[in-house]
Formats: structure tokens, C-alpha cells, sequence
């Protein structure tokens, strides 16, 4: 039996096949016309996270995928493809920043979105771990000290919640308020979860305290600053304004920035 | 070529919104390609994904005209095949030291057998796999030039564009790439005699 070169070169020609399913969704991910999701479990449920070649585009309260892929091509334009599980980085990124973790990076897709919501969603991402900032800090730290609302609307327009911790923004006379992941309940437990008491700090706000200092240090800070909390309590002083403390000649702490908002409130 | 001319003025055009549209034409080649170079599937697809994805990032910087001045087929191809040489170069000396006979398959299917029968789809199978093991035991150069003219199927002109070299250098690079395939298939069949007889 002889071998021909026109033999080889048709065995060789049925060498071509087809690319795998999951090719054209992973390039088209990569670039950021489609997404991939998959879900995640969190301190609140089950969520489903949405990511591609430039970031995480969405983080979602639901299981129900058909939903939320109608509900991700109507927001943002592009298909949503089930990718089973999160890429380990990715996974492990978000498990260490949902910890507290602040210096963990996480990329995020966040086109389609105003400069002002970019803004106002950056700030929120440089408020620590068990603390909170009123939406009024949130408005004069961005430099926008009347647009408070805007800012409330921008919180819930986070495409990213969690990641970007909205959650840590409260209602500036000291009430938890409204949140866009699955409604006030589930701010509560996650702010619980990071070490917060929101009934308490309801119920301080209640009372008017607003501020508080240290006698030892002449220093005023907002309730729930980290250096707020390591004030032992025969030396916390509570403020019902910040013109109160800087007259009984406090000065503002540095880290918490408490006179920010104080014009916006 | 001309059939590419309508994608390439879409994608100079409207890069994001016909980009899907070259993923779908391309994507069975630039796989093919990436598979029969690399043989492992897992690999190929990476490298046909990043081919991809280098291919639209290089769209992304380019102007239109140059968009529209394309050559698609042999500019992907070049694309996928330094991304596989790279691979191939990363996995080190341990498999290229292998002796020839050791990447040979050991069970070839006798030809004349595999297009009838109930187990025509499992001969056909086999067959595809060993010829595909075949060309691995190629030199690079060799194997590249055979997977882009015959599993590919580029002419001459194009092959040539795609690895950047005269058209009678690939040409010959192809004849000497079909010539040694030629020598491992009868080392292989000569082996299944001896296997047999024994």
C-alpha cells in the first residue's frame, strides 16, 4: 500500500475541528463586550457577580441567572454568560476585601457611568471597615457639598455593591437608610457583620450625639472613626454639632475628617 | 482577500459592535491551528483566546485604513502561531528531547479499514488522533508551515505573509514538512507490523 502526498494531505486537512463553546464568550469577555457571572455567597445570600477583561460589572441579590442576564443586557448593553465559578483571583480578591481588606485590588468595569457617580463611589470605597460616613460627608468630600441627594442616588445606582461598600454611607442625622442590595434589612446585618451596631449607633443619633471627642486629646471625631472608638469612656465627650466641639476648642480629626459634611447637613 | 473585505470595513467602522462577528468566522481556524501545534486542547484554546484578544486590542489602536488594508486570514494566523511558538518554547527542552519514536501512537488503524464499518466514527477518530500525533513528532518550523497550508488550508501567498518568509522557502518548508510526515507514518506502520508479527 503506498502513501501518497495527496493521502497525507487530506489526513491532515481533517485535523481541522471546531473551537470550543466556551471560546467565543471568553474572548468576548476579555475585551468587555460580554460579561461572565457566576455566584457568590455572602453574609446576606446568595448574590451573583459579574466581571470582564476590565473589571467586575455588577454584583447582584438574586439566584434566579435567566433574570438577572435579561436584567444585565437591559443596564449595561451586553450578554451575560453563566461561567460556573469565579475565577480563583477574583474569588479570593473579593472574599479579602469583603474581610476588610481595603488594599486587595479589584478592577472595575465601570463604563456607562457618570463622572459624579465614579466619584461619589470612590469615596465610598476609602470608608473603613466597621465604619460609616454620613451622605453629607460624602457630597463635601467629593467637593460637591449641595448635590446630597445626588449622592444618595448615586449610592444606589452602585453597580457593584459590596465591592464598592455603599453600605457604609448613612442618612446624615445618624439613621441607616435605604440600600440598593435587597432593601435596609440586609445593610443592617452586613454592617453588623462588620462589626457595627447600627441599633446603638440609631439610638446615639436619636439623642443627638452627632460627634464625639476626647478629653485627653482635644481631638472630635464622627462616631463610629476607629479613633473614636479607642476613647475610653470616662474621657468620650459627646457633640451634638461640630460647632460645639470646635468652641469647647476641639480640633478635627484627621483621619475621619468629621467638619466634612458639616456644611452639607 | 477579497471575502474578507465587507468584515474588515465593519470592523473599521464599528470595531465593538462587528469584533463578534470575526471571533465567529475565525475562531474553528485560529482553535485548529493552536491545537494541532500545541496538541494539548486546554492550551489550544488559551492560545487561540489570547489570539483573540490581541487581535482586537490591535484593531482597537489602528485607523481605519489600516483596518480596511488587512490581509485577516494570514494576520490572525501569524498571530496564533507566535503565540504558540512561545508556548512551545516555555514548556522546555523535557519534551523536545523526547526520541521520535517514543511521540510515535502506538495503534495506527490500517486505512483501508476506517471508512467502513459500525466502528467507522472511532477508526476515523483514531486516525485523526494519530496523524495528529504525527505532525507533533514535526520540527516546529515544519509543522507550522503543514498546519497552516493543509489543516488551514492558507495558500501560498498568504502562508508566505503569515510566517514572514518567501513564498519558495514556505513552499519548501511545506514539501519537507508532508516528506517527513510521509517517513513517520511508515516508521509507525512498520512498527505495527513488527508489533503484530511478534
Amino acid at each position: 500500500m503506498t502513501t501518497t502526498d495527496a493521502d497525507i494531505e487530506a489526513a491532515v486537512a481533517a485535523l481541522r475541528t471546531t473551537a470550543p463553546t466556551t471560546l467565543r464568550p471568553k474572548v468576548l469577555a476579555d475585551v468587555g463586550l460580554a460579561d461572565l457571572y457566576a455566584r457568590f455567597e455572602s453574609p446576606i445570600g446568595p448574590l451573583i457577580v459579574a466581571w470582564n477583561g476590565l473589571g467586575v460589572s455588577e454584583v447582584e441579590a438574586t439566584d434566579d441567572d435567566a433574570a438577572f442576564e435579561a436584567r444585565h443586557r437591559a443596564r449595561t448593553g451586553r450578554p451575560a454568560h453563566d461561567a460556573g465559578e469565579l475565577p480563583p483571583r477574583l474569588a479570593s480578591a473579593i472574599a479579602r476585601r469583603l474581610d476588610g481588606d481595603r488594599r486587595v485590588r479589584i478592577d472595575l468595569d465601570l463604563r456607562g457611568h457618570t463622572d459624579f457617580e465614579r466619584d461619589v463611589w470612590q469615596k465610598a470605597l476609602e470608608i473603613p471597615r466597621g465604619e460609616v460616613r454620613p451622605y453629607g460627608w460624602v457630597a463635601a468630600e467629593i467637593g460637591r457639598p449641595r448635590a446630597v441627594r445626588a449622592v444618595g442616588t448615586a449610592l444606589g445606582h452602585n453597580p457593584v455593591p459590596l465591592i464598592v461598600p455603599c453600605h457604609r454611607v448613612v442618612r446624615s442625622d445618624g439613621t441607616i437608610g435605604q440600600y440598593s442590595l435587597g432593601g435596609p434589612g440586609n445593610k443592617r446585618t452586613i454592617l453588623r457583620a462588620e462589626g457595627l451596631d447600627p441599633d446603638g449607633l440609631e439610638s446615639a443619633a436619636r439623642s443627638g450625639i452627632r460627634f464625639v471627642g476626647s478629653d485627653t486629646t482635644h481631638v472630635v471625631c464622627l462616631p463610629t472613626c476607629h479613633a473614636a472608638k479607642r476613647i475610653t469612656p470616662p474621657h468620650r465627650v459627646p457633640f451634638r454639632s461640630f460647632e460645639r466641639a470646635t468652641s469647647a476648642g476641639y480640633r478635627a480629626c484627621r483621619e475621619c475628617r468629621p467638619e466634612s459634611g458639616v456644611l452639607a447637613a | 482577500m477579497d471575502t474578507d473585505s465587507p468584515l474588515l470595513a465593519a470592523l473599521a467602522d464599528d470595531l465593538d459592535g462587528s469584533f463578534e462577528t470575526l471571533v465567529v468566522e475565525h475562531q474553528d481556524r485560529l482553535y485548529s491551528i493552536a491545537l494541532r501545534l500545541l496538541g494539548d486542547p486546554r492550551d489550544a484554546e488559551e492560545a487561540a483566546q489570547d489570539a483573540l484578544v490581541r487581535a482586537y486590542r490591535a484593531l482597537a489602536g489602528y485607523d481605519a485604513a489600516r483596518i480596511r488594508e488587512l490581509r485577516l486570514r494570514p494576520w490572525l494566523s501569524t498571530i496564533v502561531l507566535n503565540l504558540c511558538r512561545s508556548r512551545l518554547g516555555r514548556r522546555g527542552s523535557v519534551r523536545a528531547s523526547l526520541s521520535l519514536d517514543a511521540a510515535l501512537p502506538g495503534e495506527l488503524e490500517p486505512r483501508t479499514d476506517s471508512a467502513h464499518g459500525p466502528a467507522e466514527t472511532v477508526a476515523t477518530r483514531d486516525a485523526a488522533n494519530d496523524w495528529a500525533g504525527l505532525l507533533r513528532t514535526l520540527p516546529v518550523a515544519y509543522r507550522s508551515a503543514v498546519v497552516l497550508r493543509h489543516v488551514d488550508g492558507l495558500s501560498y501567498p498568504e502562508l508566505a505573509l503569515a510566517l514572514d518568509r518567501p513564498e519558495g522557502t514556505v513552499k519548501a518548508q511545506v514539501h519537507r514538512g508532508v516528506a517527513l510526515l510521509r517517513t513517520a507514518f511508515e516508521a509507525a506502520q512498520r512498527q505495527e507490523r513488527e508489533e503484530m508479527t511478534a
